[in-house]
């Protein structure tokens, strides 16, 4: 049986209707219409999929869409703050930190929730903060310098 | 001028630059829209039944009470996709990959499938079919393959290439020889002979958006195709061919696509979408998950192949010899034959024999991946070379050095060299600070070079001026990592313009000529060619144009940074005209100004790569972890700088992961076990280190700027440079990749016994 959902989504009031074992995920993409998180594993295991509940960290795909009653989610679509984009994506684009794009959302959720929570991440606390994030495409090299550099402006250095 | 390729050694103002790409901004903030991002109205649900078993007899499938449960719209078998392939066994092979005909293959062979209104509603369909299996005995590595009783796959199946045709048949699809010279006389030159095993298990390219397509058949006839796809045109041709379709009443548009590597190169499950379509009169909408990626979608072959090399005393290779046994999963594919080719190119040999046997399993069907074959064959190879110069008690570098293939060498494959960058390549990794840096305990350093092709290919590809004096720059080839960024660039420079004057998109099949895919590392080499020549066409209206507004003789006016000037004396009081002053009027002049080019893309340079890496072997535990890596390769000419750095970088990490992790774990049921990320553990951020770079440019004679590819050559030396890095690092040659800690553990433990 279908269920109504109240919740808030990149700052905005939503309602949807999803199935009971429908996932968080799907009810972004399919009820929503918010493609940006992606869904590479459907296990939690590629962090593609990313976005914050209430400011935490979430695989989209372990959560149920049941679960964002009354909760905060931010997505990749609320990032940037109108035209202006945030440090991070803007970083992301000047060090070619993505070739295909496709776990780009995630990487970027991720990164700012390293950041909210660690604002000066040396290369290992950068490195492992994204592990759960997986890259096919860039060796993660430029990833991580794009971190660093958006970590070094967002905090004024 | 127009269509000549020669390289110029012009100076550049556009090309290698580092702008932001055409396509970076939607791909930050999640607007673009990826394979299973498109939906299409009425859009219905597929999914597909797969084999459990790894080979079996089809005896029936009964769809009955899949058909009769609420919402399911469609229901196909084989027999929804009869066979049009009029003899082209190739395509054969990929209808019967596609839906199973008579037997099943491999775990996770395509049976049946459905179209419903919802994903619920299909899941539910897929277990309502009921499928009757005879099974068979069946046989997934490539060394038991090859076995005279081992359990054949196809009775039809006699081995090509060998003369006389075998009496039996065999699960040897074909012998390819490469070489020259007298090998046998070479070895009895030779004061030291090598001679080893070497075997790497099965990967994936592990691209992280799984296959997904939206179909739509009208009951006219036409169709379009929504897909992430390496190459729209082929999969066109191939949807096309099988749905018994004409080519240019199906468009396909490329999504963009979220990783490919070679495994978006041939279709899967885009003519089941289509077919479902057509049976049910609405979109379907068809997305792989991770475990049917894993299962059904194409890995890299797993390979087993003797190296057998001899040297004198003073460094000279007198003989090179290698048997390529190569597994192509159920079907023939080129994959030993590549793996010939490539074992040896590095080098300038007098006599050298390379020998593939094409080996079918029951294993998925087996796809391209970045430079496919070479990686395994540079392992191979590149250990043997190692543990010569050990033997010879000479530095790694300076004995490749030595037998470096030059410019006027005779390839191990056939072509006689022009420039070429493996002599750079290797003295640029001998003066590298990372060559003398220290080492720590448990380390050992390693280098390794690699080869590959490059391709060129069919492309198509039009420039059109806007009113306002921009230009758009429509290619056919998908852009995989940057690449609208790179023919930007190029184009720009060629007409002397702005990079931000200049829009790169990708176009639909109903838009261009055919573009052969992205494979090859084709895209960047052949789709600039197609646009500079284009710009060239272009620039040849556009100084019409100006002669017209004028009203001088057109061969009076020259092209100079981005301006229409008149040429002499007479002329000096006229002003130059801009591209958009030129395009405002247009109008008056003769239309709408544009220019095209349709070629076939000859001369794709080869390219070559040196790489070092320091590993840190764990004795208690074997893991190893990459301390450091270095990737030197050449360019020929780096476009985009960050982007080609982008390529060493992902290649190399790529083959960090099949060197030490990645691998298909098959059971004796012949079930693949390890069906995820979880399981199958490509390396993540934490696993790596930087990957530092360096970009050689020794221009290819044959593109105007010099381009060779670059995408695909960064995953070569990894498995090599890795293992040679184990060896000195404990002492122990590693033969068997991935070279996961129970290996190590078990190499170290039997060191130390010895």
């Amino acid at each position: 049986m279908s269920m109504l959902v109240s919740t808030t989504i990149n700052g905005d009031h939503i309602e949807f209707v999803c199935e009971p074992d429908e996932t968080l995920l799907d009810a972004l993409r399919n009820r929503v219409g918010l493609t940006g998180a992606k869904e590479g594993c459907g296990t939690g295991d590629c962090g593609a999929c990313s976005v914050t509940v209430d400011g935490r960290l979430v695989c989209s795909c372990l959560v149920l869409g049941a679960e964002a009653e009354g909760r905060e989610i931010e997505t990749i679509e609320g990032m940037a703050d109108g035209a202006a984009l945030h440090p991070l994506q803007r970083k992301f684009l000047d060090h070619g930190a993505l070739q295909c794009g496709i776990c780009t959302p995630g990487f970027l959720i991720a990164a700012k929730a390293l950041l909210d929570r660690n604002p000066d991440p040396d290369e290992e606390e950068i490195r492992f903060g994204l592990a759960g994030n997986l890259c096919r495409c860039t060796g993660y090299d430029k990833i991580v310098r794009a971190v660093q550099d958006a970590a070094k402006e967002m905090r004024g250095a | 001028m127009p269509l000549d390729s020669h390289y110029t050694a012009q100076t550049f103002k556009s090309v290698g630059t580092r702008p932001l790409r055409p396509d970076g901004l939607d791909k930050v903030t999640g607007r673009a829209r990826y394979g299973a991002d498109f939906n299409a109205p009425g859009q219905l649900v597929g999914g597909i039944l797969r084999s459990p078993h790894a080979h079996a007899r089809i005896v029936k499938i009964d769809t009955s009470r899949a058909e009769k449960l609420a919402g399911v719209k469609a229901v196909v078998t084989a027999a929804d996709l009869p066979d049009l392939t009029n003899g082209d066994q190739g395509m054969f092979d990929i209808l019967d990959n596609c839906l199973a005909r008579t037997k099943v293959f491999y775990d996770g062979h395509a049976v049946a499938a459905v179209a419903a209104v919802d994903a619920r509603t299909a899941r539910e369909a897929l277990k309502l079919i009921k499928v009757e299996y005879e099974i068979l005995p069946h046989v997934t590595d490539v060394d038991e393959a090859v076995k005279a009783k081992a359990p054949l796959l196809h009775k039809t199946c006699f081995t090509e290439g060998v003369e006389p045709k075998p009496a039996k048949p065999s699960n040897i699809a074909k012998r390819t020889q490469f070489g020259h010279g007298d090998v046998d006389a070479g070895f009895k030159e030779a004061d030291i002979i090598v001679e080893r095993n070497f075997k790497t298990e099965q990967t994936h390219q592990g691209y992280i958006e799984p296959h997904a397509c939206v179909a739509s058949v009208s009951p006219d006839g036409t169709g379009e195709l929504w897909v992430c796809t390496q190459g729209h045109f082929v999969y066109r041709n191939h949807c096309a061919m099988l749905l018994g379709m004409d080519v240019s009443k199906l468009r396909v548009t490329s999504s963009e696509i979220g990783g490919g590597f070679g495994g978006k190169t041939h279709v899967w499950g885009e003519p089941v979408a289509l077919a479902l379509s057509r049976k049910a009169n609405r979109p379907v909408k068809l997305v792989m998950t991770r475990d049917e990626v894993f299962r059904a979608s194409g890995p890299t072959a797993a390979t087993s192949i003797d190296v057998r090399i001899g040297v004198k005393k003073d460094g000279t290779i007198t003989a090179a010899d290698a048997t390529l046994r190569f597994s192509g999963g159920p079907y023939y594919g080129m994959w030993a034959e590549l793996g010939a080719m490539t074992a040896f190119a590095c080098y300038d040999l007098k006599n050298v024999r390379t020998i593939g046997y094409e080996v079918l399993v029951n294993r998925p069907k087996v796809a391209a991946y970045r430079a496919p074959s070479a990686p395994m064959a540079a392992f191979a190879v590149e250990s043997v070379i190692d543990e010569l110069a050990q033997k010879l008690g000479m530095d790694p570098v300076d004995f490749r050095i030595k037998n470096a293939a030059k410019q006027g060498t005779k390839s191990s494959y056939g072509p006689v060299y022009g420039p070429i960058g493996i002599g750079p390549a290797l003295e640029a990794a001998k003066i590298h600070p990372h060559m003398s840096a220290p080492l720590g305990p448990n380390q050992g350093r390693g280098m390794a070079c690699g080869f590959w092709f490059n391709f060129g290919g069919q492309t198509c590809t039009d420039i059109n001026v806007g009113i306002d004096g921009s230009v758009t720059l429509t290619v056919g080839t998908v852009d995989v990592g940057g690449s609208r960024a790179s023919l930007g660039l190029c184009v720009a420079e060629e007409l002397g313009i702005p990079y931000d004057q200049v829009k790169c998109v990708v176009a639909d099949t109903s838009t261009l000529g055919h573009n052969d895919m992205t494979d090859g590392s084709r895209g960047t080499f052949s789709s600039s060619m197609a646009g500079i020549f284009a710009a060239r066409n272009a620039i040849g209206i556009i100084k019409e144009r100006a002669a017209k507004m004028w009203e001088i003789s057109a061969s009076d006016v020259s092209w100079e940074d981005g301006h229409a000037k008149a040429v002499g004396e007479k002329y000096g009081n006229l002003a130059p005209l801009s591209l958009k002053e030129i395009a405002a009027a247009a109008g008056n002049t003769g239309g709408p100004i544009a220019g095209h080019a349709e070629i076939v893309a000859d001369g794709a340079g080869v390219s070559f790569a040196a790489h070092i890496c320091d590993v840190e072997v764990d004795p208690e535990t074997g893991r190893s972890k990459i301390v450091r890596y270095t990737v030197i390769q050449d360019a020929g000419k780096a476009v985009h700088p960050t982007y080609v750095e982008g390529q060493y970088q992902g290649g190399a990490a790529q083959g960090i992961g099949w060197a030490l992790n990645e691998e298909y774990v098959y059971g004796k049921d012949g079930r693949l076990q390890n069906a995820g990320f979880l399981d199958y553990r490509i390396p993540v951020c934490s696993d790596l280190p930087m990957i530092d770079t360096q970009i050689l440019e020794i221009p290819n004679p044959n593109h105007p700027y010099g381009v060779r590819g670059v995408g695909e050559t960064s995953i070569v030396p990894p498995l090599a440079t890795i293992a040679n890095a184990m060896s000195n690092a404990f002492g122990v040659r590693m033969t068997h990749v991935p070279m996961s800690p129970p290996r190590v553990l078990k190499a170290l433990e039997a060191a130390a016994k010895a």
